[in-house]
C-alpha cells in the first residue's frame, strides 16, 4: 500500500471528495477549507508515540527480570534479537528487540500517582506556582507550526487524561479521544454552512468584547480553541481516527490473541489505540499518546500480567514496530514506553507489588535511535541502580527531542517570564544517539 | 498644591502627589463600594468581620504598591454571586428585577436570598459529593445516598464540625446513612485504610500526608510513623458488600453496601525504607488514644478532629470556601496547609478560621462575610496598577480584582437549563434533571483506575468541550424555538427587535449588549430574509461565547 494515499482511499477518491466538499462550501471567513495539498502526506515527518502505562508497570516482570532473587516472581527471562533478555511473557516483542532499547537505570523518586504522572510527562517536579507542559505539548509547540497542512490537533491522547499544556497555551493541550476513535458532536446536523457562518460571525463579535476586557488570555484562548474545533469538523484528516478502515488482519496483529485479554478485552483497546496512533502519525500528527491502564497491581500481580496485561502489551509493541518498519516510517517515529513509576521488587502479602520509583526501566526505540541496547543496570534484587549514571525523565525526553530534531538548547518562557529549559535541561543519552 | 510643589523638590512633590492620589483613590473606591454593598456607618457583628477582611486585604495592596480595580457593576457582580452561591446564572426575570432595584442594600439582600435558595443546597451538595466520592461514582457507592446526606446537611445549615463528625464516624447501610459513602468511596481496595487516611487528612484537614505512607516527608513535619498513627484510627472500619438473589434473573446480583465496626486493638505495623518493621498506636497530632478494643477509634478521631478553638477542619474549610469564591485560597494548593507552603494573608486566615469556629461552624455566615467583602465586589477586569496580580502564573494572590474562573461542568449544565427555561417545565425540574445531568457530566470524566481514585475531566476548555457546546443536544435544544422554551417565549413576547436582542443578552450574559454588538445584530436582521434564524444564531453565539463559559 502506498503511503501517499492515506487510509486505504485511492488518491482519485480523495481528490474527488475534496472537490465535492469545496463546491458545497462557499467562500468562508472562518472555515479553512481542506487544502489541495493535504493529500501529500509527508512520510518523512518526525513524530513520537508515547505508550503510557497508567498505574505504574512492574518493569521487574517485563524488562529487567531477577530470576535468582526472592523478588523474581513467576516469570523467566528469554533471549531476544537484541543484546538483552526480557520476560518470557513477551515473546513477540523479543523478536523485534533489535530495534528497541531499554534504559534500566531510571531512578525518579516520585512514587505517588499524581506526582509521578506529572514528573514523567513534564520532566519537572510538581510545583504549585507553575504548571509545566506535558512533553507532548512541547513537541506540538515545536513541530506543529511547521505543518501547515495539519488540520487535526497536533497532540492527541488516546484514552489518556489529566495532562496540561501549561505555559505553552491551550492550543497545545492534548486532544482526548478514546480507543473507539469516535469523536462526539462533530456533525452540524441540519445546520447549513451558511448558518454556521452566521453563527461564527456573531460569535466573533461577542468574543471580541470579552477578549478586550482586561481579563487575561482566557478570552483569546477560547477563540483559538473554537477555530481549531471548526477546522476539525471540516477536515478529511478525521479519517485517521477511523481504524475500522484497516484490514482485519492488521487489527488482529495489533490486538493479539483475543482469548488472552486480546481483541475484546484490554488488549483490544491497546491494539486499537496503537493502530490509531500509527494512522495519526501518518496523517502528520507529531505527538500521540496511547494510554494503557490497569498496572496498579497491589494484589495478584502475576495472574493479571500473564492473562491480561502482557499478552496485549506484547502483541501491540511487536505489531507497531513491524508495521512502522514495513511502511518505512520507523526511522522517523520515536517510540517511548513508560509509566508514572514502577513497582516494588518485594512481593507483598497479597501477591502484589506496590509503588516504586527507585530503580526501574523505560523502553525507547525508532526515530533513528539505536536499537537492541541496554543502558544501565540494577542490583541482583532490583532494589537500586548499580551502574554509575541514573536517568531522569528529562534525559529520556531530551533523547526524544534529539531524535525529533528539536534543539536541546531550546528555552520556553513560563507565563511569569521564567526561562524553562527544554526537558528540564536533561541530556540525550549518548549510547542511543551516538 | 501647585505652589507647594514648586517650593519642594521635584521628587518629593511627585511622591506627595502619588500619596494624595492614592488616598483619594482609596476614598473613592471605598465609597463606591460602600454604596454598592449598602454598607452603612453602624457596623453589625457580621460587618466587623467584613471590615476586617477589607482592612487586611487593603493592607497588602499598600504593602505591594498595587491598587484595586473598580467595583464591579451590578450585572457583573450578580452573575458571579449566583454562579458561586447557587451554581447557575440568574434567570432573565431575576436579572431585570435586580438591575432595576434602587435599594442601596440590594447586594446584601441578594446574598441573604441566595443562601436560603434551594439552589444553595443543591450547589453545595454537588460540590461536596464530588469532593467526597468523585465525579464518577466508584463501585459499591451510592451517589444518591451521599447526595441525600449533604442535601440535609446544607439544607438545614448543619455546623461543619458536625458534618465532618458524621462522615468520619459513619456506620450502616449506604442509603439509610448516606454519610457512609465517603468511607466506602475510599475503601475500593483492601489497603488497610491507606486511601481513607490520605483523603481524610487532605480533604478535611488540608494536610497532604500521602507520601509519608512510605517515608518521612521531605518538606513538611509529617513523619512516616504519624501516617500510620493516623491510619490506625481507621482499622476498626469494615465494609460489607451485600448480595441478593434476583428471582427474575435467576442469579445473585449486587445489593447494598455497609460500613461496620470491626474488632481491632493494639498497634498497626509498617515497614521503614530500610526494611525494618515498626509499630504505630492511635495518636492524633500528639494526643494518644487508648489502643485497646473498648475504644471506638473513629469516634475518638472525630472528637479530636472537631475539638478546640482553631482545629484544622475549620482552617481547611475556610481556605476551600475562600478559594471557591476567589479562585485562589490563602495557600496554593488549597489542600496543603503546612510550614513549607506560604500563606498569602496569615493574620486574616487565622482570624476567619477563629470566627468560623465562633460562629458555630456556620457555612452560610462564612459566605456572607466573603460575598459582601470589598475584594469580592470588585470587577474582574485588571487595571494598570494591578496587572501583576496574577496568581494563575504563580504570583501571590493579592485580590486586587476578582480572578476569572472557568465554569465547572455542573455550573454550565445548570446555567443552560436556566437560560432555556427547562427547570420550569414539569413539577420537579431540578430533581428530574439530576440523573440527566449526571449522565451528561460523566461523558467528560475519565478515571485512571489507580488506587488513589484519581480522575480527570475533558471538560477543560479543549476541543471536545467546544464541540459539545457548538453541536451538542443541550444547545441545539436551547435554540430550537420549541413551544415553552425560553427563546420561544421571548420572541413571542412583548417588545421590538432591539428589546428582544437586549433580553437575549440579559438571559445569557446578564448584561445589556454594547452599542457595536447591538448594531452588528441589527445588521444581520436587516440583511437576512429570515429574522428567526438571526435570533436563534445570536442565542447560539451568546451560549457559546467566552463570556458565557467563564465566571468573572
Amino acid at each position: 500500500m502506498s503511503l501517499i494515499t492515506p487510509f486505504g482511499m485511492s488518491r482519485r477518491h480523495f481528490v474527488t471528495h475534496l472537490a465535492a466538499s469545496a463546491a458545497t462550501i462557499p467562500a468562508m471567513n472562518f472555515i479553512s477549507h481542506v487544502k489541495a495539498h493535504a493529500a501529500e502526506l509527508n512520510k518523512k515527518q518526525k513524530a513520537c508515540i508515547l505508550m503510557w502505562m497508567s498505574g505504574g508497570p512492574p518493569t521487574i516482570d517485563i524488562w529487567d527480570l531477577k530470576p535468582e532473587s526472592k523478588n523474581g516472581g513467576e516469570f523467566k527471562p528469554i533471549k531476544t534479537r537484541g543484546s538483552m533478555q526480557i520476560s518470557d511473557q513477551m515473546p513477540k516483542t523479543a523478536a523485534v528487540m533489535d530495534n528497541l532499547s531499554l534504559i534500566r537505570s531510571m531512578s525518579t523518586r516520585e512514587a505517588d500517582h499524581g506526582r509521578g504522572r506529572y514528573y514523567m510527562h513534564t520532566t519537572f517536579i510538581p510545583n504549585p506556582t507553575v504548571v509545566h507542559p506535558a512533553f507532548g505539548s512541547v513537541v506540538s509547540y515545536e513541530l506543529a507550526s511547521k505543518r501547515n497542512n495539519l488540520e487535526i490537533p497536533s497532540f492527541i491522547s488516546i484514552g489518556g487524561g489529566g495532562l496540561s499544556p501549561g505555559y505553552l497555551g491551550m492550543t497545545h493541550a492534548p486532544f482526548l479521544v478514546d480507543a473507539s476513535g469516535r469523536i462526539n458532536n462533530t456533525e452540524l446536523g441540519d445546520v447549513s454552512s451558511e448558518r454556521l457562518n452566521q453563527r461564527l460571525s456573531m460569535l466573533a463579535t461577542v468574543e471580541e468584547n470579552f477578549i478586550r476586557s482586561d481579563r487575561g488570555d482566557f478570552g483569546s484562548a477560547h477563540r483559538d480553541i473554537y477555530k481549531k474545533a471548526v477546522n476539525l469538523m471540516q477536515s478529511k484528516q478525521m479519517e485517521a481516527f477511523k481504524i475500522d478502515q484497516e484490514k482485519k488482519e492488521v487489527l488482529e496483529a495489533y490486538s493479539g490473541n483475543p482469548a488472552r485479554g486480546g481483541a475484546m478485552g484490554g488488549g483490544g483497546q491497546f491494539g486499537r489505540s496503537l493502530l490509531m496512533a500509527r494512522r495519526l502519525v501518518e496523517a502528520g500528527v507529531p505527538f500521540v499518546e496511547v494510554d494503557f491502564g490497569g498496572w496498579d497491581l497491589h494484589a495478584n500481580v502475576f495472574d493479571t500480567l500473564k492473562n491480561q496485561r502482557l499478552p496485549a502489551l506484547d502483541a501491540g509493541i511487536a505489531a507497531l514496530t513491524a508495521d512502522l518498519k514495513q511502511r518505512g516510517m520507523f526511522n522517523d517515529v520515536v517510540l517511548v514506553w513508560m509509566g508514572e513509576f514502577a513497582r516494588t521488587p518485594r512481593i507483598n502479602q497479597d501477591v502484589g507489588r506496590d509503588h516504586f520509583a527507585n530503580s526501574w526501566s523505560v523502553m525507547l526505540g525508532g526515530g533513528g535511535l539505536k536499537g537492541g541496547l541496554t543502558i544501565g543496570e540494577t542490583d541482583k534484587d532490583g532494589l537500586s541502580v548499580v551502574s554509575s549514571k541514573i536517568y531522569q525523565p528529562g534525559d529520556v525526553w531530551a533523547t526524544v527531542a534529539h531524535a525529533l530534531g528539536i534543539p536541546l538548547d531550546t528555552v520556553h518562557k513560563s507565563k511569569n517570564g521564567r526561562p524553562m529549559k527544554l526537558a528540564n535541561g536533561g541530556t540525550a543519552i549518548q549510547e542511543l544517539i551516538g | 498644591m501647585s505652589r507647594s510643589l514648586k517650593r519642594t523638590s521635584l521628587a518629593f512633590g511627585i511622591r506627595l502627589a502619588a500619596i494624595t492620589l492614592m488616598l483619594l483613590l482609596d476614598g473613592f473606591v471605598w465609597s463606591t463600594f460602600a454604596r454598592a454593598t449598602g454598607e452603612n456607618s453602624r457596623p453589625s457583628p457580621a460587618d466587623a468581620i467584613i471590615e476586617e477582611i477589607n482592612t487586611q486585604i487593603r493592607q497588602t495592596w499598600k504593602d505591594n504598591e498595587v491598587e484595586p480595580s473598580a467595583v464591579a457593576d451590578d450585572a457583573e457582580w450578580m452573575r458571579r454571586v449566583y454562579l458561586d452561591v447557587v451554581g447557575h446564572i440568574p434567570s432573565l426575570e431575576d436579572v431585570e428585577k435586580f438591575l432595576a432595584d434602587k435599594d442601596k442594600s440590594k447586594r446584601k439582600k441578594l446574598v441573604e436570598r441566595l443562601i436560603d435558595d434551594p439552589g444553595y443546597t443543591r450547589n453545595w451538595t454537588t460540590i461536596w459529593t464530588n469532593l467526597c466520592i468523585g465525579q464518577q461514582t466508584p463501585r459499591r457507592v451510592s451517589r444518591e445516598g451521599m447526595q441525600k446526606f449533604f442535601r440535609e446537611a446544607f439544607g438545614k445549615n448543619r455546623p461543619w464540625n458536625e458534618i465532618v463528625f458524621d462522615l468520619v464516624t459513619a456506620e450502616g447501610h449506604y442509603e439509610e446513612n448516606g454519610a457512609t459513602n465517603y468511607l466506602l468511596a475510599q475503601m475500593q481496595d483492601q489497603d488497610d485504610g491507606v486511601q481513607v487516611t490520605a483523603k481524610t487528612t487532605r480533604l478535611f484537614m488540608g494536610m497532604q500526608v500521602q507520601c509519608t505512607q512510605c517515608h518521612d516527608h521531605p518538606y513538611n513535619d509529617w513523619k512516616q510513623d504519624q501516617f500510620w498513627q493516623f491510619n490506625s484510627f481507621f482499622r476498626q472500619t469494615g465494609k460489607v458488600d451485600h448480595r441478593r438473589f434476583d428471582t427474575k434473573a435467576g442469579r445473585m446480583v449486587d445489593d447494598y453496601s455497609e460500613i461496620v465496626q470491626r474488632e481491632f486493638s493494639g498497634p498497626v505495623y509498617f515497614e521503614k525504607r530500610n526494611g525494618l518493621m515498626k509499630v504505630a498506636y492511635p495518636n492524633y497530632l500528639g494526643t494518644q488514644v487508648e489502643p485497646d478494643s473498648s475504644t471506638n477509634r473513629r469516634q475518638e478521631l472525630a472528637r479530636l478532629m472537631t475539638l478546640g478553638d482553631r482545629p484544622m477542619i475549620a482552617v481547611a474549610y475556610v481556605n476551600r470556601t475562600w478559594a471557591h469564591f476567589f479562585g485562589f485560597g490563602f495557600t496554593n494548593p488549597i489542600d496543603d496547609i503546612s510550614t513549607h507552603v506560604p500563606v498569602t494573608h496569615p493574620a486574616l486566615f487565622d482570624r476567619l478560621s477563629d470566627e468560623f469556629v465562633k460562629s458555630g461552624y456556620d457555612g452560610k455566615q462564612l459566605i456572607r462575610w466573603i460575598a459582601l467583602s470589598e475584594p469580592y465586589n470588585l470587577t474582574s477586569r485588571s487595571a494598570k496598577k494591578n496587572s501583576q496580580d496574577n496568581p494563575a502564573i504563580g504570583e501571590t494572590a493579592l485580590f486586587t480584582h476578582v480572578y476569572v474562573k472557568p465554569l465547572t461542568a455542573e455550573q454550565l449544565y445548570d446555567s443552560l437549563i436556566v437560560a432555556t427555561n427547562a427547570h420550569k417545565s414539569g413539577r420537579s425540574g431540578w430533581e428530574k434533571s439530576e440523573s440527566k445531568r449526571q449522565e451528561w457530566l460523566e461523558q467528560f470524566v475519565r478515571t485512571f483506575g489507580t488506587d488513589d481514585g484519581s480522575e480527570s475531566t475533558s471538560f477543560d476548555g479543549t476541543i471536545p468541550q467546544a464541540l459539545t457546546m457548538m453541536n451538542g443536544a443541550l444547545v441545539r435544544d436551547a435554540v430550537s424555538v420549541k413551544p415553552g422554551s425560553h427563546l420561544h417565549d421571548l420572541l413571542a413576547g412583548r417588545g421590538n427587535d432591539v428589546q428582544k436582542i437586549q433580553r437575549l443578552y440579559l438571559t445569557a450574559l446578564g448584561r445589556q449588549p454594547t452599542k457595536p454588538e447591538l448594531v452588528a445584530t441589527q445588521k444581520f436582521l436587516n440583511e437576512n430574509a429570515d429574522p428567526l434564524t438571526v435570533f436563534q444564531d445570536l442565542f447560539w453565539a451568546l451560549l457559546n461565547c467566552n463570556e458565557f463559559i467563564f465566571n468573572h
